[in-house]
């Protein structure tokens, strides 16, 4: 059956949560160094590292679970 | 890396938001993301049972989320934020007493008939219980206000991203919707699934964090609620139901009956289980068990949702250091409230965030647009097509009309979108128009299910009757706005409490012509009635699961979390 082939969606969403986070704590630590002219509300919370950093351990996390070589029964 | 400067704020007349370059980056990467899924899952859509119904083989999670992601459109975030600034905490009624009951109703008394008949769309199952008359007017006004409404949606997310970014509005209309058409046309009902769970991750990620950086920001809810007292001494906005009790106690000026029966009862039951918009992504599940499970895992999701969105708006009451006025108050330095989500967005999110709040709202936008056009795609194929014009076509015949019917669906949309354009006031009507169907059909599914007595005939009369009353309750209070205090049944009745009471009043006409005419007319044999009517109908017995594997468990469980919610925010 070709359904057993198929992908899982959730590796799809694991790279690009991943490809996310990673842009996101790049332009955080960015701004971690070189702070706006007109910064964000809480901004030294750094939410944009935290948060990428999150995105990035969800995403790993997605990615090595679904892995196209692993047989998918989990769409 | 070069940034843009960073986010600010402008005058209402100007655009609200500036990208940098990470923030394009992430917006464009989402795109090419959801196209490629659609390119890969092509292979995968042959038959038309894969076009139509992703092969009836999603897991419960993912035909949970797909089920909750169609209907999380980026208006339903941004309108009801706006909402929630405008009458605070009542606007979480939409996603509890106003969505739970009806999600966990579905999926414990009406998912087996739906599933084990093996109809592939309600109209579908109006077919097989009452006949081709009532599947014909159910299919034909379902498949024409589909379309209009993902038209109207189109024209409303345009214009928002060019308040919000500037961008050109036949920019906005036609890229979206072309994305859309060509996942959906590529891989069916199976990418519009796919794209959907990937979305709803998106619509998450990208709109959790104004919560979070907002609770930090005010000191947790007890600090919100303070500040919204301090901001707004005159209203109560963080009470549920403590001011339901007179239509003029509250900004919404409704009453507890209209909440609990129109809204809880009429419209939520008649949206949530008989909407095929919905209910195709559950019928995809790939057994009754999966397809129970999976609107009670929307249900635990849907109750969370005020969380990314009714929060926000009251979050906007509590720091925000202007006021948010009415859509028709607007002019320069002012903002609506509908603008309540980005202006948050705007206040805690830096590059690279804000790209994804706005993918996040683009994603809403897109999966409520899929799903409208999945949905019409199946119900004008099998409902119309193949009951009108080519009875005995090959299924790679219907297969190719099913791509069809999405490309002219999208393209409907797109003409009503312009027509919308040059015509405003057309939107009221035709959002007017959808909400005639919803609450009778309600009536005609649920006693055809439920009562063997019912007959062919009464099902189109019922339908028939509700959907007309509804049209008129509608059109004398538009003649003579003083009539609603007889809709109503108060003069102190507001525009939000018309809507729940002619709903109300529509299920009952169509419930009791449906029961008049039943017994005057000769109901179908029982024989017929096999796998498609409580009592005619033999379910799967659920003794061999564990408790913990039961959807009935589950449902218990986010029946208990939501009677507690309501307490908490009595």
């Amino acid at each position: 059956m070709h359904r057993s082939e198929m992908i899982s969606i959730w590796f799809f969403i694991g790279v690009l949560l991943l490809v996310y986070g990673l842009l996101i704590t790049g332009a955080g630590l960015y701004q971690l160094f070189d702070p706006p002219a007109h910064p964000v509300v809480l901004f030294n919370l750094h939410a944009g590292i935290w948060w990428g950093a999150l995105l990035i351990v969800l995403g790993v996390i997605y990615v090595v679970k679904f892995a196209p070589r692993k047989k998918d029964t989990n769409r | 890396m070069t940034f843009l400067p960073a986010v600010f704020l402008q005058s209402a007349s100007a655009r609200l938001l500036s990208l940098s370059t990470v923030d394009l980056i992430v917006v464009v990467l989402y795109f090419a993301a959801v196209i490629g899924i659609g390119f890969y899952l092509k292979r995968f859509t042959k038959t038309g049972e894969d076009f139509f119904l992703a092969g009836r083989e999603m897991t419960a999670w993912v035909a949970g989320l797909s089920f909750l992601a169609a209907n999380l459109g980026s208006l339903e975030l941004m309108g009801w934020a706006g909402a929630a600034y405008q009458y605070g905490i009542l606007a979480a009624h939409w996603y509890w007493v106003g969505a739970i009951p009806a999600m966990l109703f579905l999926a414990l008394v009406m998912m087996p008939f739906y599933y084990i008949s093996k109809t592939h769309s309600v109209p579908g199952y109006l077919k097989l219980r009452y006949g081709e008359p009532a599947r014909a007017l159910a299919a034909v006004s379902f498949g024409f206000m589909t379309v209009l409404m993902s038209g109207i949606n189109m024209y409303s997310m345009a214009l928002v991203l060019k308040t919000m970014l500037g961008w050109d509005i036949h920019f906005s209309i036609w890229v979206s919707s072309l994305v859309v058409a060509l996942y959906v046309v590529l891989g069916g009902l199976l990418s519009a699934i796919f794209n959907e769970v990937l979305q709803f991750v998106l619509i998450w990620l990208g709109a959790l964090l104004i919560s979070i950086i907002g609770l930090i920001e005010v000191g947790g809810w007890n600090g919100l609620v303070a500040r919204i007292h301090q901001n707004w001494p005159n209203g109560d906005y963080t009470h549920l139901w403590r001011t339901m009790g007179h239509f003029q106690d509250n900004p919404m000026g409704i009453h507890w009956i209209g909440i609990v029966f129109g809204l809880g009862v009429a419209i939520s039951f008649g949206y949530w289980t008989t909407d095929f918009l919905v209910v195709q992504r559950v019928i995809a599940a790939k057994d009754l068990r999966s397809a129970q499970l999976a609107p009670i895992i929307g249900s635990a999701f849907k109750m969370c949702v005020p969380f990314i969105v009714i929060l926000p708006g009251l979050l906007g009451l509590g720091v925000l250091p202007f006021h948010l006025v009415g859509e028709n108050e607007v002019h320069a330095g002012l903002h609506s409230y509908n603008e309540v989500l980005p202006l948050m967005l705007a206040r805690y999110c830096g590059p690279g965030l804000l790209g994804l709040g706005i993918t996040a709202l683009i994603a809403g936008f897109m999966s409520g647009m899929a799903g409208n056009v999945s949905a019409f795609a199946t119900v004008w194929t099998y409902d119309i097509y193949r009951a009108t014009f080519r009875k005995q076509a090959t299924d790679a015949h219907y297969v190719s009309v099913g791509r069809w019917c999405t490309i002219l669906g999208v393209l409907v949309s797109i003409g009503t979108a312009y027509l919308v354009m040059q015509f405003k006031s057309i939107m009221d009507y035709v959002q007017a128009l959808f909400s005639f169907f919803i609450a009778p059909l309600l009536g005609t599914v649920l006693l055809g299910m439920l009562w063997k007595r019912t007959s062919p005939k009464a099902g189109f009369w019922g339908l028939l009757c509700g959907t007309v009353s509804s049209i008129g309750m509608w059109g004398w209070v538009k003649h003579d706005p003083s009539a609603l205090r007889y809709v109503a049944l108060s003069p102190y009745a507001k525009d939000m409490a018309e809507n729940m009471f002619r709903a109300l009043w529509s299920l009952i006409i169509c419930v009791v012509v449906t029961v008049v005419v039943s017994l005057l007319t000769e109901p179908k044999p029982e024989a017929e009635l096999k796998g498609l009517v409580y009592g005619c109908t033999e379910l799967p017995s659920e003794a061999n699961l564990p408790l913990w594997k039961r959807p009935i468990f589950w449902a218990g469980v986010v029946a208990v979390v939501f009677v507690i919610l309501q307490i908490i925010f009595w």
